[in-house]
């Protein structure tokens, strides 16, 4: 008979949605609170922790050198990132050149400038007010400073020589006192 | 279908062309001059501030912001239009500073969902139509009549109810 | 000492919520009336607690103990008493316990008045509610603590902590910070609490499906008990978004009212699943349909309000609202899980006895027209889930940080929204049953005709949006569809009746609340919808710097800098006030003061705009703080809003007819007695 076949039809075809339904709710539901959950525990850690590996970057400087850390293994890698507009970074501007000229020509050490979201024409001007000599560039992307989830500037981070974080500051490094107290365990360290 | 359910289409359709971008800015702009503070503030409007929470660029009022506004016009006078601009601002300070993310990679999922959605819920919809008019058309003498006599037991059934309701 | 007796207070109500949980799980397993009559006791009692430990907060910021940390983060001495009051709920600590008040406040209001008709149900309501609540009480006393004091150690650290550990010095400030300057505004007084009144509100119908669905109940009994809550909260939500939305229209001075903001979006998820259930369980009453529906609906909008809340505070969303990161992230997403897993079990259980989907007899039937109505709103709602969550997931899958902004929300559930005014203004006229869509065009011709004239009169004032104008007929569609409908219906009532039309329109209304109560609200929502129409799709703006009596043209008005007057020290901040002459041709129509207050202890500026509002169009005028402001010369903003007053008027409409549909109906009680005599 016609509409018995048409109704066992439409219970099949029912409960095949039916099933369809629950499997897709039940995957909603759980990849939901599973992406959640991990979203959660990345954001629980909110900056790097000293010893933490660093994956590797490419800054490429105003004046187009190219400095890749890799490349760079067996230096010790202060990376400082500043911007133009923060007032703070005006404190340690003088602080970082005076110790970059003591160390630049030890070889063992690189001192590299980050320019976190900043525009090149303030962040040139910035440059030359401090007459800072080492090699700066601008953080494209933003993805130097994703890495090194940066939240703010000044931020400074010591990389040593194994290419782990050696060493970080949050804030400016307003005498060269501090930066040597930064940086020399991170030489002698080794 | 008859002209009644076409026009009733034809409503849908327009609705939902409707909400297109009704804001167009010319996308190959050859040198204005002079760029207004309006001008700015249009392309700024549709940019976020890089380090401010969510906050669009021609309402932020760090220092910052003002740098950028500058840049933006900068780049106007110089000819720019505004897709070059937001790909620069993209490139210079990464994705999150468009007002939407471009189109690439993983983003396709955001372009793809929304039209994923309306689809399968439409033809959730129009599954169960054709469902309900090839089941309804197979019973013809199945449209259940209303009862011509009350009687007793539906009275009491009412009542009953109606007492639970008090 | 206060934080005593507060905390003391906090603890009793903790283990009495738990007792309540335990006794309402022996009684539901035993049916026990004793056992059931003392978790309910339970419950009850956690309430006049709460509001003791309530009382001592509100002690403490009257009375300025800034040793206390949550005292001295959002309240200062200069502060208006309105505002201490207010900062009840300016901080994460208050506002949690806010929360736990409010939930024990509507289960004693619930346990209090429905006891008689729900027994079966109540052992498990009290659990449902009990156990939200517990979760809640758990994160104040021992994550986000409001009597947390500021101690100083013997090194001259600041530490806040709930009891002094041996040698600490309870610190003394003789001033607190007081309320971020932004909040410091009447809406911001009652858009927080209207809007938790609105997400508590629903945890009572939840508790209700919950309890229906461990119960096995296949009726719709849950639904009528709670068919007044279900309306109250979606009140207040829908109040609380408005609140929000005139708040940031009033202060936050970027021209709008609605920013797509992620929080924002958290707080309309709920209310987008709320309204479809309040459509939808209008048809499990009157035809017994759609019962899955309506369960799913009424505990995916519970579940949305916890995912909302949760992140709002859990540091996951880039949000201008968003509370600062604190520890009760984690303890959130427990509880989150724990609420959808238990409710998508309990869901899947018992799917298939919840009776048979969809006797819908024709897609062009009210109740085909209402299976797409819901299914508009889930779509509108997933959108916007997507939105939300998709900079989280991208962040996820790919580590690059993403924006969804306004563009994306705008494109995708525009056109949906349209879709919904359409079918306001078709459904009123839909019939039960077997309908076709010829059926349903004979009925609508006539008042679509006269629809017409709105985006004819549009155009011819000058529209040249097509958007513009379609959105323009479909708000007039549905006015005349509902007012035709009422029309027609009083026309019918006055005739049978022999009396005049106010009366038969009286008499209708009152017999028939929630049908023209509905009615009312969809009024007041077009009307809304006017106003976003006019701002979204007609607003216009500049920027300018004037200096005195320098004026400027601007959408058909001029406007003038007439000069700048600066107060010092009135409630904390310095007000400078800025006055520009608004005129049109030669008629004089008032002046705008935009203001630029600076407070001295947050060492904030907040720009205040000045705004005319006409029922036309708004005059909106901020003054760009960026730029040197001066009596020598400023920079304003100029927005020009069409029509957004009618979103404000819109929002009374839907409230006034919100009340109206909660009325209850008279005269049911003539009714029993009709039919008896009539056997």
């Amino acid at each position: 008979m016609e509409p018995v076949n048409n109704n066992i039809q439409n219970e099949q075809i029912k409960k095949l949605s039916t099933i369809i339904g629950i499997a897709a709710a039940i995957v909603i539901v759980v990849g939901l609170l599973a992406a959640l959950g991990i979203a959660m525990k990345r954001s629980a850690n909110k900056s790097l922790v000293v010893g933490q590996d660093i994956k590797d970057f490419t800054v490429t400087s105003f004046e187009g050198e190219t400095f890749q850390k890799s490349s760079l293994a067996g230096k010790v890698i202060l990376v400082n990132f500043w911007s133009s507009w923060c007032a703070s970074c005006d404190e340690e501007g003088d602080a970082l050149e005076l110790v970059w000229q003591e160390v630049k020509d030890s070889g063992e050490v690189l001192f590299l400038g980050v320019n976190y979201v900043d525009t090149e024409k303030d962040s040139m001007a910035f440059l030359e007010r401090y007459g800072i000599s080492y090699p700066n560039g601008p953080d494209m992307g933003s993805r130097i400073s994703t890495l090194f989830k940066v939240t703010g500037v000044p931020e400074t981070y010591i990389i040593g020589r194994d290419g782990r974080l050696a060493a970080m500051n949050i804030g400016p490094l307003t005498t060269a006192a501090e930066v040597h107290a930064l940086l020399d365990p991170v030489l002698a360290g080794q | 279908m008859n002209k009644h359910s076409k026009l009733i289409g034809i409503l849908f359709g327009l609705v939902l062309i409707a909400c297109l971008p009704s804001v167009v800015l010319a996308q190959d702009a050859t040198p204005i001059s002079p760029v207004t503070d309006d001008l700015v503030n249009a392309v700024a409007h549709d940019l976020y501030c890089p380090v401010c929470e969510n906050i669009p660029l021609d309402v932020c009022p760090t220092q910052a912001c003002a740098q950028w506004r500058a840049l933006i016009r900068e780049k106007l006078e110089l000819g720019w239009s505004t897709s070059q601009i937001n790909d620069f601002f993209a490139e210079q300070y990464g994705e999150k500073v468009l007002s939407v993310p471009s189109a690439r990679g993983f983003n396709w999922a955001l372009y793809i969902l929304p039209p994923v959605i309306i689809i399968s819920l439409i033809s959730i919809g129009v599954l169960v139509a054709y469902l309900l008019v090839r089941r309804f058309k197979q019973k013809p003498g199945s449209i259940p009549q209303a009862p011509t006599s009350v009687t007793t037991e539906v009275l009491d059934e009412i009542e009953q109810d109606l007492q639970k309701e008090r | 000492m206060i934080s005593i007796i507060a905390l003391g207070l906090l603890v009793i109500a903790l283990v009495i919520t738990v007792n309540a949980i335990v006794t309402g799980v022996f009684a539901a397993r035993n049916g026990s009336a004793l056992t059931l009559e003392s978790s309910r006791r339970a419950a009850l009692a956690v309430f006049p607690l709460l509001t003791g430990v309530l009382v001592c907060l509100l002690i403490l910021l009257f009375t300025g103990r800034f040793e206390y940390a949550y005292v001295y983060q959002t309240t200062e001495v200069d502060m208006p008493f309105y505002l201490k009051v207010a900062a009840l709920w300016g901080g994460q600590e208050g506002s949690l316990l806010f929360w736990c008040w409010l939930l024990s406040g509507f289960s004693f209001i619930a346990l209090v008045r429905q006891w008689k008709r729900d027994r079966d149900l109540m052992p498990w309501v009290i659990v449902v509610t009990m156990f939200t609540l517990l979760f809640f009480l758990v994160l104040v006393l021992f994550f986000e603590n409001p009597f947390n004091r500021y101690y100083i150690t013997m090194d001259g650290q600041v530490m806040s902590a709930l009891f002094s550990t041996g040698f600490t010095l309870l610190a003394d400030p003789s001033n607190g910070m007081g309320l971020n300057p932004l909040l410091r505004h009447f809406g911001m007084v009652i858009h927080p609490p209207t809007l938790y009144l609105g997400f508590t509100g629903f945890v009572i119908p939840f508790a209700y499906a919950i309890a229906s669905l461990i119960k096995g109940r296949t009726d719709d009994h849950w639904i009528r008990a709670t068919r007044k809550w279900s309306l109250a909260a979606w009140l207040f939500l829908s109040a609380g978004l408005v609140l929000g939305s005139r708040w940031a229209y009033d202060v936050l001075g970027w021209g709008g009212y609605w920013g797509w903001d992620a929080v924002e979006i958290s707080a309309l998820m709920p209310w987008l699943t709320g309204t479809a259930y309040l459509h939808s369980m209008m048809m499990q009453e009157k035809r017994g349909l759609f019962k899955h529906w309506n369960i799913a609906l009424i505990i995916l909008t519970f579940c949305l309000v916890i995912l909302g809340t949760f992140l709002t505070r859990s540091g996951l969303l880039s949000s201008v609202h968003a509370f600062s990161e604190s520890a009760i992230g984690p303890a959130f997403f427990v509880f989150i899980t724990i609420v959808f897993i238990a409710s998508l079990v309990l869901l899947i259980w018992r799917w298939s006895s919840l009776g048979s989907a969809y006797p819908v007899k024709s897609f062009f039937s009210r109740e085909g027209l209402f299976l797409f109505n819901n299914l508009l709103f889930v779509a509108i709602f997933l959108i916007c889930l997507t939105g939300v969550l998709f900079p989280i997931f991208s962040e996820l899958f790919t580590g690059q940080q993403v924006t969804v902004g306004p563009p994306f929300y705008r494109r995708s559930t525009g056109p949906l929204f349209g879709l919904l005014f359409l079918l306001m203004g078709i459904v009123p006229l839909s019939a039960w049953g077997t309908s076709t869509a010829k059926r349903l065009n004979s009925e609508i011709w006539k008042p679509a005709v006269v629809s017409l004239t709105f985006p004819l009169a549009a155009i011819l004032l000058g529209v040249r949006q097509w958007g513009g104008a379609l959105g323009i007929w479909l708000v007039g569609l549905v006015i005349c569809v509902t007012l035709f409908d009422y029309a027609r219906s009083v026309g019918v009532s006055a005739r049978n009746n022999h009396e005049p039309w106010w009366k038969a329109f009286n008499r209708l209304t009152s017999r028939n609340r929630r049908r023209y109560g509905g009615y009312i609200i969809h009024l007041g929502i077009v009307l809304m919808g006017l106003g976003i129409i006019g701002i979204e799709f007609f607003q216009s703006e500049t920027q300018a710097t004037l200096a005195p009596e320098q004026s400027i043209d601007f959408a058909g008005y001029n406007l003038t800098y007439k000069g700048l007057s600066v107060q010092d020290n009135v409630e904390g901040r310095e007000a400078a006030r800025a006055y520009i002459d608004v005129s049109k041709g030669s008629r004089n129509l008032g002046t705008i003061t935009p203001r630029h207050d600076f407070y001295y202890t947050a060492e904030q500026t907040v720009t205040l705009p000045g705004l005319r509002s006409t029922l036309k169009d708004d005059l909106y005028i901020i003054l760009v703080d960026w730029m040197p402001i001066s009596s020598d010369g400023a920079t304003f903003k100029i927005f020009h809003n069409p029509l957004i007053k009618w979103l404000w008027i819109g929002s009374i409409v839907l409230m006034l007819g919100t009340l109206v549909a909660m009325w209850p109906d008279p005269e049911r009680k003539t009714a029993a007695l009709e039919v008896k005599a009539g056997v």
